[in-house]
């Protein structure tokens, strides 16, 4: 009975849908992901859920990841290449930035492949597409807050305090967030299309790595290089979070803001690529 | 306020040939295909052809000039053959894909139930893939939260509801599916081919659950080739013929030409590499209705009877697998069925070698009633699962030739009319004068 009252409220405010071909408009429709903030949520969920689901050590992978990447580039850089560290312990130099990175790295690779793995999803029911790399970027903040904490416990055994700049660390994290997702949006839709994405999503990640400050510092260049050097978006993110925490004296300005514009050109233009790709999803995955 | 539900107006969609095949191209072909056109398309500018004559012909359209209005709560069938483009048109109307044409417009809330379960993940258990799923199809948490006992108990999974779906029997798997789906609470709903799997009973609660859903004043769009799952809940329907529309009109007359149409009279059918979706260690080849002669005929005579023989081919060791038609009249409506287990002795012991095989079954006909017949194959492992489901195998036509009194058949109520034997006897006699 009850739902039959509901039915009835409802018709009364019933909506009018039409569907018809988009030929030269295209709309990011920011409200209709509001609309669908739920599936958003229990996607993200979802990935969570799962992706230590069978693995012997689970969640830990989190932290195996960057923290064994930091030893390796701490001998090999650190100890026999000597390269300089902005005068902090090298591993927590590099630590500090693979945290970030590692959580960008991911978020990268999980939403360049999320319409993929979801194909049969994507033929059978309608939602915004658009969620599910969103999703698949927003599930790796568990991650980044498990490789986060050990981040903590390393300061904590280096003496290391962080500075009142630490409040910035959030808006450095959605920084970080941004560019995964506008690159991830470029990728995922490409990806349906040409498979070659799921080669090249790994090889770029690669190339990215060492053209981020992670095993060096970023004041090994000059200016005007440095700044020009933050159009890499996550050049910002690395040499702030070693700012916010560590202390470094390399305050990021200039670079921060090339970072920040950067990372914005590319969401924006991810998301307009992605809607104009969207509507052929279905007929073409 | 009108009372239409979905109004379609000359909807079309192409596609390109080589899209739809090549599931994908790659780098090197788009890049060349960057360099090379500008320089095509100037060529064409100079020898001054239009550009687009070129990919003219790369496109199919798998729809064109479809309009039809559904009125509310009107449950609405969509048949043709595969191909015809029906999964097409409800996948346009569910929004997956985008018309190339034309528009429809859509009053209310529209939900599908195309292929159910589609979005369950093996390693979440029944009660997070509810979750999961229902908001996947549009359902708010509170509105899932407030249904989630009615779809366990209609799923009937009380007991492994926090056991990981890939725990779970396929039959188990997809009631859970089919009830998140059913329990939505759609203003209109769209339905394909959904009841095609799953045992007997479940087909049956289904189907039950749709009746209510349609007596509730809810729009229903139905596809199926269930031709008596159509008729007996649809109203009115349409006939799609290779992406066209052929007629719109009630459903009894639509199923009338799609069954004069579309399957031939002529006593014997070959089926195709690709006509079902089941994974066929049982897969029919032939099917071919045969006189007391043995000579291949589609017409068949009231008084002596007819032989069915269908062959099979067996590609695994099958226990207890049994073959079966149905024999339907030209309504849909099932006259009876008959399977080849059917008085067996030692019914366990029965078993299905690799191979072809030939079944052939007397079918007396003196109780039928003259006219169209057309019989249904299926196979399945009982309660187990499908093999392979052809509706609408074979068609033929019983005819009065003459011989059998029973002359006033014309008119009479009745699916069959049988000859039954009468004695009548005088018992007393009255004298009046």
């Amino acid at each position: 009975m009850e739902s039959l009252f509901d039915f009835q409220k409802r018709r009364g405010a019933s909506s009018k849908f039409r569907i018809e071909p988009s030929i030269g408009r295209i709309d990011i429709r920011l409200r209709e992901i509001w609309e669908y903030r739920e599936l958003l949520y229990f996607l993200a969920w979802r990935d969570i859920k799962v992706r230590y689901k069978q693995t012997a050590l689970g969640a830990s992978w989190a932290i195996i990841q960057p923290f064994f990447t930091m030893v390796i580039f701490s001998l090999f850089f650190g100890k026999l290449a000597k390269i300089p560290s902005d005068g902090i312990p090298y591993p927590i130099f590099c630590y500090a930035a693979m945290v970030p990175w590692t959580f960008f790295a991911n978020g990268l690779n999980q939403s360049s492949n999320s319409l993929i793995v979801s194909a049969n999803l994507i033929k059978k029911v309608f939602f915004p597409r658009i969620i599910m790399p969103v999703s698949s970027v927003i599930s790796g903040v568990l991650d980044f807050i498990f490789s986060f904490t050990v981040l903590i416990g390393m300061m904590a055994f280096y003496k290391i305090y962080p500075s009142f700049n630490v409040i910035w660390l959030p808006l450095l994290l959605l920084l970080a967030f941004v560019t995964s997702l506008g690159v991830g949006l470029w990728f995922s839709a490409m990806n349906i299309q040409f498979r070659d994405v799921r080669y090249v999503v790994p090889f770029l990640i690669q190339i990215w790595l060492f053209a981020t400050p992670i095993a060096y510092p970023s004041s090994l260049l000059s200016e005007p290089w440095r700044t020009l050097y933050g159009i890499n978006p996550m050049v910002g993110v690395v040499e702030g979070f070693r700012w916010a925490l560590l202390q470094t004296e390399t305050a990021p300005g200039p670079i921060i803001i090339a970072s920040i514009l950067a990372s914005l050109v590319i969401l924006i233009s991810g998301a307009f690529y992605f809607r104009s790709k969207e509507k052929t999803f279905a007929d073409v995955v | 306020m009108n009372d239409i539900a979905i109004k379609v107006s000359e909807l079309g969609k192409k596609y390109y040939i080589g899209v739809k095949h090549e599931s994908y191209r790659t780098f090197r072909d788009a890049i060349a295909n960057a360099i090379i056109s500008p320089f095509q398309r100037a060529r064409k500018i100079l020898k001054n052809q239009p550009s687009r004559s070129v990919d003219l012909e790369e496109n199919i359209w798998v729809l064109r000039n479809i309009s039809f209005d559904i009125k509310q709560g009107e449950v609405f069938g969509i048949i043709g053959r595969n191909g015809a483009g029906k999964s097409t048109l409800l996948k346009i109307l569910s929004r997956i894909t985008e018309p190339t044409e034309g528009y429809a417009e859509i009053y209310g809330r529209l939900g599908s139930l195309l292929e159910v379960g589609t979005g369950f993940h093996p390693e979440l258990t029944g009660r997070e893939n509810i979750y999961l799923n229902g908001a996947i199809l549009g359902m708010k948490r509170n509105e899932i939260e407030r249904k989630f006992d009615e779809i366990v108990s209609f799923a009937d999974v009380e007991k492994f509801i926090d056991t990981p779906v890939k725990h779970y029997s396929s039959g188990m798997h997809l009631r859970l599916a089919f009830a998140v789906a059913a329990h939505l609470e759609l203003d209109i709903l769209l339905v394909d081919e959904v009841l095609a799997v799953g045992d007997l009973s479940f087909q049956k609660k289904c189907l039950g659950k749709m009746e209510e859903v349609a007596q509730r004043g809810r729009t229903v769009l139905l596809v199926s080739h269930n031709l008596p799952t159509v008729l007996s809940l649809c109203t009115k329907g349409i006939l799609l013929d290779n992406g066209e529309i052929k007629i719109i009109d009630d459903i009894e007359n639509v199923v009338n030409v799609y069954l004069n149409e579309n399957i031939r009279l002529d006593g014997k059918v070959m089926f195709s590499n690709n006509h079902s979706y089941f994974n066929r260690e049982l897969k029919f080849v032939s099917a071919h209705i045969l006189d007391t002669e043995g000579n291949t005929t589609a017409f068949v005579s009231l008084i002596k009877g007819f032989i069915l023989s269908i062959e099979y081919k067996v590609s695994k060791p099958l226990r207890l697998a049994q073959v079966a038609f149905e024999l339907c009249n030209s309504t849909g409506l099932c006259v009876l069925s008959s399977t080849d287990l059917d008085g067996a002795q030692e019914i366990f012991k029965s078993k299905k070698i690799p191979g072809l095989y030939r079944a052939s079954c007397f079918i007396p006909s003196d109780y039928l009633r003259p006219g169209r017949y057309i019989i249904n194959l299926s196979s399945s492992i009982p309660r187990v699962k499908m093999l392979d489901d052809i509706q609408n195998a074979i068609a033929f036509e019983v005819i009065d030739t003459g011989g059998v009194e029973i002359k006033l058949a014309q008119g009479r109520r009745g699916i069959v009319c049988p000859l039954l034997l009468w004695k009548t006897e005088l018992l007393e006699q009255n004298n009046y004068k």
